[in-house]
């Protein structure tokens, strides 16, 4: 009896061993991630490198402005189309869960997240690109706001469904219209949730390279026109580390540490903002 | 009979195929509190529900017959302004967790965009707060959150935001339920004052309460309205053999 309690404790604790190492296993591939970036990226940060176009190549120096500037302006499109029309449709789909249009708008919802964001690129080109005769910044735009929205539909309609129904029974009860329920009540009280989904779809689309290929295109120099071709860091990244010259491959790495330092602050100021404006109901 | 703010006759009302409310007919008075009650399932909330047209809200649910508020009918009326009329204090303490307390007083004239002078709205905060016996409480906190107080503190903002609208009726959905039972008797105390400006109807699953603070009682079984009378009748000398057994209770 007693040799088959060992037994069992012993089983328990090589259990708990697995798991916590299998735990701390997960880890590990950030924390090379990050030390590779760091070491290979941090030097060549400064503010030169902030503000200048790449130089061509042959001379030193030289910078990602371009990519930089590209990638804001990029990501505030996506932002501005994909965030009103995911924070709406979610609102529908916590609103209705038991409507057919809820049921078959969140399957479709949930294939669009899965889609291969090469495919949303080459649909958009067929859409866009080629309608409009030239690569663009808008184009790469509709590209990744069509990667943002699951996200920001689904985290949206998560958020809202914990809100208790008393919470809108109060508000109607004091004859208060339906929109401004939705308007005043349920969205300040699920704002954290909401604002923290998509600052994560941001993160998210920010280092997407797929659907850019063939939309935003990229462009070695800095331009601002949304209906021109965009560089952006993910494609600068691209195109420079494939290069065979050792100067843009320092480029690369640069821009990758940017990115990675952008996604890193991104995620981080989530997770407060959730912990500080969370709403105790 | 004119004095009657709130009459149901022939009332009907449906969840689904559910009849939950049978052919009610009921007058109630000019500044009574009028208690509701009866086991689980008969009814009671449902009509309660309905006299603010929050009943709707659910899909799948209708009614029938006349509800009115004086001699308006509430089922012509637009919904929104049955619910000015017609305030109502839920069974779990639900102040506005993102408001103030100063703002949850307020909601039903913030929430809906009617515009009001600061002194205006100071003066409605405080005379509902002191009505609703909470403003000595928490007239140093008024900016903090309503979710900071007590469940007992919370329910009387709730009693303060739907006095503040200045409502004909005050409906009381089981208002006591979740409450400890200090909460529960200053809660019952507020009653008392609060008829002399209101009418209040009051559904409650505790007999002892409803003897307490009612004037006049009704009691609901399977849907249907059994008797309604003085509470002080009700409860000594029932008509109806139902009422008296659920009184003496031999069911619940």
């Amino acid at each position: 009896m007693d040799a088959r309690i060992r037994i069992r404790n012993i089983k328990s604790i090589v259990f708990k061993s697995v798991i916590m190492f299998l735990a701390f296993l997960v880890t590990i591939p950030l924390i090379v991630i990050l030390i590779y970036i760091i070491k290979q990226g941090v030097m060549q940060v400064n503010w030169h490198f902030l503000t200048n176009v790449p130089a061509p190549v042959g001379e030193t120096g030289g910078g990602i402005s371009n990519a930089l500037v590209g990638s804001i302006i990029i990501v505030a499109l996506s932002s501005v189309i994909a965030i009103p029309i995911g924070m709406l449709a979610g609102i529908y789909l916590s609103e209705n869960p038991g409507t057919k249009l809820a049921h078959y708008s969140g399957l479709c919802v949930d294939i669009l997240q899965g889609v291969p964001s090469i495919v949303v690129g080459i649909v958009v080109y067929f859409w866009v690109v080629k309608p409009l005769g030239t690569f663009s910044a808008i184009s790469g735009s509709i590209a990744l706001a069509m990667m943002m929205m699951p996200i920001v539909i689904r985290s949206t309609e998560q958020t809202l469904k914990l809100l208790p129904d008393t919470l809108k029974e109060a508000a109607l009860s004091l004859g208060v219209p339906y929109h401004r329920v939705i308007l005043k009540v349920i969205i300040p009280c699920g704002f954290s949730g909401i604002l923290s989904g998509i600052m994560l779809s941001i993160a998210r689309i920010v280092g997407e390279t797929a659907p850019l290929l063939f939309t935003a295109f990229g462009n070695p120099y800095l331009s601002t026109a949304i209906t021109k071709p965009m560089q952006s860091l993910p494609l600068l990244i691209f195109n420079y580390a494939t290069s065979p010259y050792d100067d843009w491959h320092n480029l690369a790495w640069g821009a990758s540490f940017i990115l990675l330092m952008f996604v890193l602050i991104l995620n981080i100021s989530t997770k407060l903002i959730t912990r500080k404006w969370n709403i105790q109901l | 009979m004119e004095h009657s703010v709130v009459s149901a006759t022939k009332f009907n009302a449906w969840f689904g195929d559910n009849h939950a409310v049978k052919n009610v007919s009921i007058k109630i008075e000019k500044n009574q509190v009028v208690a509701v009650m009866g086991p689980s399932g008969c009814g009671k909330t449902t009509f309660l529900r309905c006299i603010n047209r929050m009943h709707e809200l659910i899909p799948g649910t209708k009614t029938e017959g006349s509800l009115k508020l004086y001699d308006d009918e509430i089922y012509s009326m637009n919904p929104i302004y049955v619910r000015y009329k017609i305030g109502m204090v839920f069974q779990r303490p639900n102040p506005f967790p993102n408001l103030s307390i100063y703002d949850n007083v307020v909601a039903g004239y913030k929430l809906n965009g009617l515009k009001m002078s600061k002194a205006d709205m100071d003066v409605i905060v405080e005379k509902s707060l002191t009505s609703a016996a909470l403003w000595n409480e928490v007239k140093d906190s008024l900016h903090k959150k309503g979710t900071f107080l007590s469940g007992g503190q919370q329910q009387r903002l709730c009693i303060a935001r739907a006095i503040a609208m200045e409502p004909e009726v005050i409906l009381f959905d089981e208002p006591t339920s979740a409450l400890d039972p200090i909460s529960t008797s200053s809660i019952e105390t507020l009653f008392h004052e609060l008829k002399t400006n209101y009418t209040l109807i009051i559904v409650t699953h505790n007999m002892q309460q409803a003897a307490r603070v009612s004037d006049k009682t009704a009691f609901f079984y399977l849907g249907e309205l059994v008797e309604f009378d003085n509470t002080k009748k009700m409860f000594t000398a029932p008509k109806d053999a139902r009422t008296q057994n659920y009184i003496t209770g031999r069911f619940s």
